[in-house]
């Protein structure tokens, strides 16, 4: 280490003294750089070849498994059955026919899509002006109001499925949409505040003193300056809105019986006594990924900074 | 930033605080409510004080389902951290191969939890499972339903499968923000790989790598739907963790009360846990910044 810093001293010292250590040490830096550049150059290419193949390595062990779900999506029952295949070898779309004539299955997805997109849309939208108030103010409270927020992403849903159980069956919410959406709540709200404090904290304060100046009230500022210097944010915001809503099954299928059953819930009924229907459940299953695909092919320019949640 | 001390920010707050609490503080009431009472129909319950989360606490078999958790947490971190790290190195940094590469790699995260049991349940039978059919071609008799172990190498992997994109997708965001005249810094002194990994990357990617711990902690603790797809808890108990033992009791026996109790004692059990992974992360990054400090002069 204490050599590390001594080379890294010598460099940083030699260019601007100029006396003769440096300028002789830079005449063989001189005479070596082109063999040692192109062995640098070999080595990077080398590098760069060996980390494309452990990526592409873990890519294609990462898709196997969904390849897999793909693959038995496409055939029948009895050729699932019959024989280990690895593709297909009659292409039947059976199972998504099968899933897209049938209400009960269709509208499960309808009913996800439903109560996410509420969701999301409560969320961010009581999320913004609180991640504001704590990304510019202080005010009595606000450390610790902030951390009980984040309590709330640590609360297990399985704690609480008989609380809102009772809760929403008692005023009448039971088997709703807005039920779902508001259950997701618990743990959406304090994400998307956490999320969007970090890239509001990121916008300098002058911009809303100067728009002040400028004599806009704040609602205005707030929607037609503010919002747009944190599209990015807000876009990633509502990715993870989308997806954690998505993917959870406890509350959902707690807070629903018929009407506003979600398709994670409806796919347990492919077991049936007379065995699994494999073939309609991993239809099923590849439906469930498309929605998220379409997603994150919105955000991707933008995931890469919100990921880190605008700090980093 | 400086801040303004302004108590109208409240204003602000209020709509989000209504709807958190509608969502958390009232069901945690009714939680508390119940744990502290025996309730035998609407009418009559009889007030037990401390009596459940005694009963709870030297539960044996909820004793066995919290180690069983924190060994699945601990393993899950110790695996998906440094696989998450290496992946976010080896992602290309521009062009439309990133872009590619980070809709490949978020796909896993936006699969609903009990399709990912399903998908890993397909994917594992020996009859018409690629990977079970696999194993089994290799010699090795493979059987989740029968061999424990089987059952936790495979809950395993399918955790590492399903959440590793998370730790690589926020090492990736994090060092996308080095700027590249530290590279550029570190080439002039001829910096091994190790040492920009040791001294420029990893410092940059503590801030998120709190939060991927973190999140994969919380995550993995509360971890529900995947094994009970996969392997219902079994075979036996081996593979039952605490979100499952609690929907049994809860929703399955319908006893209000051990489990209301139980239920506070997981709660308070993630918030511990939180918050001294918390404090050590912040602490080990003081004694860095110090110990930089001192280097550098």
């Amino acid at each position: 280490m204490t050599h590390d810093a001594t080379t890294r001293q010598d460099a940083r010292v030699s260019p601007s003294t100029g006396t003769s250590p440096s300028v002789a040490s830079a005449a063989t830096a001189a005479d070596e750089s082109p063999r040692l550049e192109r062995a640098r150059a070999r080595r990077r290419g080398g590098s760069v070849g060996r980390s494309r193949f452990l990526l592409a390595l873990y890519l294609i062990l990462m898709l196997l498994p969904i390849y897999w779900l793909i693959n038995m999506s496409l055939q029948s029952n009895s050729e699932i059955l019959g024989a280990l295949s690895f593709w297909p070898r009659e292409v039947t779309f059976d199972n998504y026919i099968g899933i897209f004539t049938d209400s009960n299955w269709y509208m499960g997805y309808v009913n996800s899509i439903a109560y996410v997109s509420m969701n999301m849309l409560i969320s961010i939208s009581v999320a913004l002006p609180a991640a504001y108030a704590f990304s510019r103010f202080k005010f009595i409270g606000d450390k610790h109001l902030f951390f009980w927020l984040l309590t709330n992403l640590m609360a297990p849903p399985a704690v609480f499925l008989l609380p809102y159980f009772q809760l929403y069956y008692s005023v009448g919410l039971f088997d709703t949409h807005i039920a779902v959406a508001l259950a997701h709540c618990l743990f959406n709200i304090p994400l998307a505040v956490w999320i969007l404090e970090g890239f509001m904290s990121s916008v300098p304060k002058e911009v809303d003193e100067t728009a002040y100046i400028d004599g806009y009230s704040f609602p205005s500022f707030f929607v037609k300056i503010f919002i747009p210097m944190i599209r990015s944010g807000i876009g990633v915001t509502l990715f993870f809105l989308f997806m954690f809503s998505w993917v959870e099954l406890l509350l959902s299928r707690t807070l629903t019986a018929t009407n506003a059953q979600p398709i994670a819930s409806i796919m347990t009924r492919t077991s049936t006594a007379s065995g699994i229907d494999w073939g309609t459940l991993a239809a099923a299953g590849v439906l469930t990924i498309l929605p998220g695909i379409i997603v994150v092919y919105f955000v991707r320019n933008h995931i890469a900074k919100g990921f880190a949640l605008g700090r980093t | 930033m400086t801040k303004v001390q302004n108590n109208r920010a409240w204003l602000l707050i209020l709509p989000m605080l209504v709807l958190v609490a509608f969502s958390a503080i009232i069901p945690l009431m009714t939680v508390v409510n119940y744990s502290v009472q025996d309730v035998f129909d609407a009418n009559t319950r009889f007030f037990t004080g401390t009596e459940w989360f005694e009963t709870m606490l030297n539960d044996s078999a909820l004793q066995a389902a919290l180690l069983r958790q924190f060994a699945f947490s601990m393993t899950i971190l110790a695996i998906e951290v440094p696989l998450g790290i290496g992946i976010a190195l080896l992602m290309p940094k521009r062009g439309w191969q990133a872009s590619a590469v980070l809709i490949l790699i978020t796909l896993p995260l936006l699969i609903p939890w009990n399709v990912v049991g399903s998908i890993w349940q397909i994917f594992t039978r020996g009859d018409i499972g690629l990977m079970g059919w696999g194993i089994r071609e290799l010699g090795y008799s493979y059987n989740i339903t029968r061999n424990p172990v089987d059952a936790w190498a495979t809950i395993i992997l399918m955790d590492v499968w399903h959440w590793t994109p998370l730790i690589a997708l926020l090492c990736y965001s994090g060092l996308r923000a080095i700027p590249e005249a530290y590279y550029q810094a570190a080439r002039i002194d001829r910096a091994s790989r190790w040492a920009v990994f040791r001294y420029i990357q990893l410092p940059k990617l503590t801030n998120v790598l709190v939060i991927g711990v973190l999140l994969r902690f919380m995550h993995s603790f509360m971890i529900y739907a995947e094994p009970f797809v996969l392997t219902g808890g079994g075979p036996g108990s081996s593979t039952t963790f605490l979100s499952q033992s609690l929907t049994t009791m809860a929703i399955g026996q319908q006893d209000l009360g051990p489990s209301a109790a139980f239920s506070l004692i997981y709660f308070l059990i993630i918030l511990l846990v939180s918050w001294v992974f918390y404090t050590a992360i912040m602490n080990m990054q003081k004694d860095d910044a110090t110990g930089g400090h001192r280097h550098d002069a």
